[in-house]
C-alpha cells in the first residue's frame, strides 16, 4: 500500500486517480500508524512553504516521517519536494525536514533573464543526469509539468535530474538514500509522469 | 525550456460539447468524455472545459463528466463557465480540475479573484477575457461575449494580474469563429501589459496560425475548438509540423 500523506495542503483527486489507474493500492491518510504500515509513502503538496510546514507540525507527522525515510521509500511532489530540504526562504526563513542537504529560493532571484515569467508554468524537457531506479521506464529529454516559483538548488550530488528554464538548470528530480522529491507533477504529466510514478511503486 | 502549449476546449452544455461561431448558432459535437480521451492519446498539453449550461442538473452532469475525466486523463485541466463564488471554485477543484478561470463572474465581483488567488494559489486561477474593439479601445464583453461592459480591456487584465491571476486566457471575439487566424495585435498589446502566461484563444483556422503566434514570445499556449473537434487540424500533425518550424514542442 501507498500511503498518500493528508496534511491539509492541496488537492489530492489527481494523484489518488493516476496511482489507481496504474493499478496500486493506495489510501490517504494522516494517522502515524498508517504511514508506518505503508510500503511506501507520499508526501504531496501545494502552496507556501510556510504554510505547509505549520500543517505538517501540527498533524504531528514530522517525527514519523523522519523515522519512515530510513526505513521505506518516501517520495515528495512538488511543495513536498520542497520540504525535504534544510530550508527555505520563502516569505521569510523556514526549516524544512533535512532528509536532502540544499535549499529552496526563489526562482526569480537567479533567472539572468527577466522577461522569463515566474511562475515557471508548462511543460519542460527534464535531462537525466545521473542513472537512477526511478527512470527504469522514462527517456531522458521527455516532458513533464511543472507548476512553481520557488526551487531547489545547492542539493550538490542529490540531483537526478533538471530542466532548463532561461540561465536556471531547476532541479526536476533529487534522491538520496530512500527519499525522493520531484519538483514537477508527475500526476500531470502525462503518460512520462505515469512511468515516473510507476517506476517509484517498483524501486 | 517550456514547450508552447496546444489547448483545445470543450463547451459543454448538458453533458455535450458544442461549439458555436461568433457566440451564436451554437451545434451539438460530442461526447466529452470520449472527445477528452482522444484529446489525451493526441498529444494536447492540456484541456479547457467550459460548462455553458444554464439548469442545475446541467451543473450536475458537467462535474460528473468532470469527475470522470479527472480521474482517466492525466494532464492539466481547466474549468470555466458560471464560476462566481469561492464556493464554485471549490466544487469543480473536488472534481479534479487544476485551475479555474473566471470571466463574468470576476466582472460581477472582482474581488473573488484575490480571495480564490490567496485560498488556493495564483496558478490555479485563470483570467479569462472576451475582448472587442469599440471606438479605437480594447473593450471587456461580458456574458459569453453579449455585454460591453465599458471596460478597458488591458486595465482590467493588469487588475487582474496585480489581484493574483496566474494566467489569462484572452478571446478575440473580433476574430473568434472566423478561422483568419488569431488576433495578434490584440495579443501584443496584452503581453506588454502583464508578466504572466498568455493562451491566445478566436480565430485558429489552420497549423500556419499556430505557427504565426508562436513567433510572439509573449504568447504562451494556443487555444481552438472547432477545428481540433473536426479533426481539420488534428494535434499530432500539428505539433510535429510546429516542431519542424523550430518551435519547441512536447511530442
Amino acid at each position: 500500500m501507498i500511503a498518500i500523506v493528508d496534511y491539509g495542503v492541496g488537492n489530492l483527486f489527481s494523484l489518488t486517480s493516476s496511482l489507481r489507474a496504474l493499478g496500486l493500492e493506495t489510501e490517504v491518510t494522516r494517522q502515524a500508524e498508517r504511514l508506518r504500515a505503508a510500503e511506501r509513502i507520499i508526501l504531496p503538496g501545494v502552496g507556501a512553504f510556510g504554510d505547509a510546514r505549520a500543517k505538517l507540525d501540527a498533524a504531528g507527522l514530522v517525527p514519523v516521517l523522519l523515522e519512515e525515510a530510513g526505513r521505506k521509500p518516501l517520495l515528495g511532489i512538488c511543495l513536498g519536494m520542497q520540504l525535504l530540504f534544510e530550508r527555505s526562504f520563502e516569505y521569510g526563513e523556514h526549516p524544512g525536514l533535512g532528509l536532502i542537504p540544499g535549499e529552496v529560493a526563489f526562482l526569480g532571484e537567479d533567472l539572468k533573464d527577466q522577461a522569463l515569467k515566474v511562475p515557471h508554468m508548462g511543460w519542460n524537457s527534464l535531462e537525466v543526469l545521473r542513472d537512477d531506479p526511478l527512470f527504469r521506464h522514462f527517456r531522458s529529454g521527455e516532458y513533464v509539468y511543472y507548476v512553481h516559483s520557488f526551487y531547489a538548488r545547492k542539493c550538490g550530488e542529490s540531483t537526478l535530474g533538471t530542466s532548463q528554464y532561461g540561465s536556471v538548470a531547476v532541479t526536476g528530480v533529487v534522491r538520496r538514500g530512500n527519499v525522493w522529491g520531484m519538483q514537477f507533477h508527475p500526476e500531470k504529466s502525462g503518460d512520462a509522469g505515469l512511468r515516473l510514478l510507476r517506476a517509484f511503486a517498483e524501486v | 525550456m517550456l514547450a508552447k502549449r496546444i489547448i483545445p476546449c470543450l463547451d459543454v452544455r448538458d453533458g455535450r460539447v458544442v461549439k458555436g461561431t461568433n457566440f451564436e448558432g451554437l451545434r451539438d459535437m460530442a461526447d466529452p468524455v470520449e472527445l477528452a480521451r482522444y484529446y489525451n492519446e493526441s498529444g494536447a498539453d492540456e484541456l479547457v472545459f467550459y460548462d455553458i449550461t444554464a439548469s442545475a442538473e446541467g451543473r450536475g452532469l458537467f462535474t460528473d463528466i468532470l469527475r470522470q475525466v479527472a480521474s482517466e486523463i492525466f494532464i492539466p485541466l481547466t474549468v470555466g463557465g458560471g464560476i462566481r463564488t469561492l464556493e464554485d471554485f471549490d466544487r469543480v477543484l473536488k472534481c479534479g480540475a487544476d485551475k479555474v478561470s473566471v470571466n463574468s463572474g470576476a466582472i460581477a465581483n472582482p474581488s473573488i479573484i484575490a480571495a480564490a488567488a490567496k485560498r488556493y494559489g495564483d496558478q490555479c486561477v485563470v483570467l479569462s477575457m472576451d475582448v472587442k474593439r469599440v471606438e479605437g479601445q480594447f473593450r471587456l464583453f461580458a456574458k459569453g461575449g453579449r455585454v460591453d461592459t465599458g471596460i478597458d480591456a488591458m486595465e482590467w487584465a493588469v487588475r487582474g494580474v496585480g489581484d493574483g491571476a496566474g494566467e489569462i486566457v484572452l478571446n478575440s471575439i473580433d476574430t473568434d469563429g472566423v478561422k483568419n487566424g488569431f488576433d495578434l495585435e490584440m495579443l501584443d498589446a496584452l503581453a506588454g501589459r502583464v508578466h504572466v502566461p498568455i493562451i491566445a484563444s478566436g480565430g485558429a483556422g489552420s497549423r500556419e496560425h499556430f505557427a504565426q503566434l508562436f513567433t510572439h514570445p509573449g504568447v504562451d499556449a494556443g487555444l481552438a475548438a472547432s477545428i481540433f473537434h473536426t479533426r481539420q487540424v488534428d494535434i499530432k500533425e500539428l505539433k510535429r509540423y510546429l516542431r519542424s518550424q523550430g518551435m519547441e514542442m512536447r511530442i
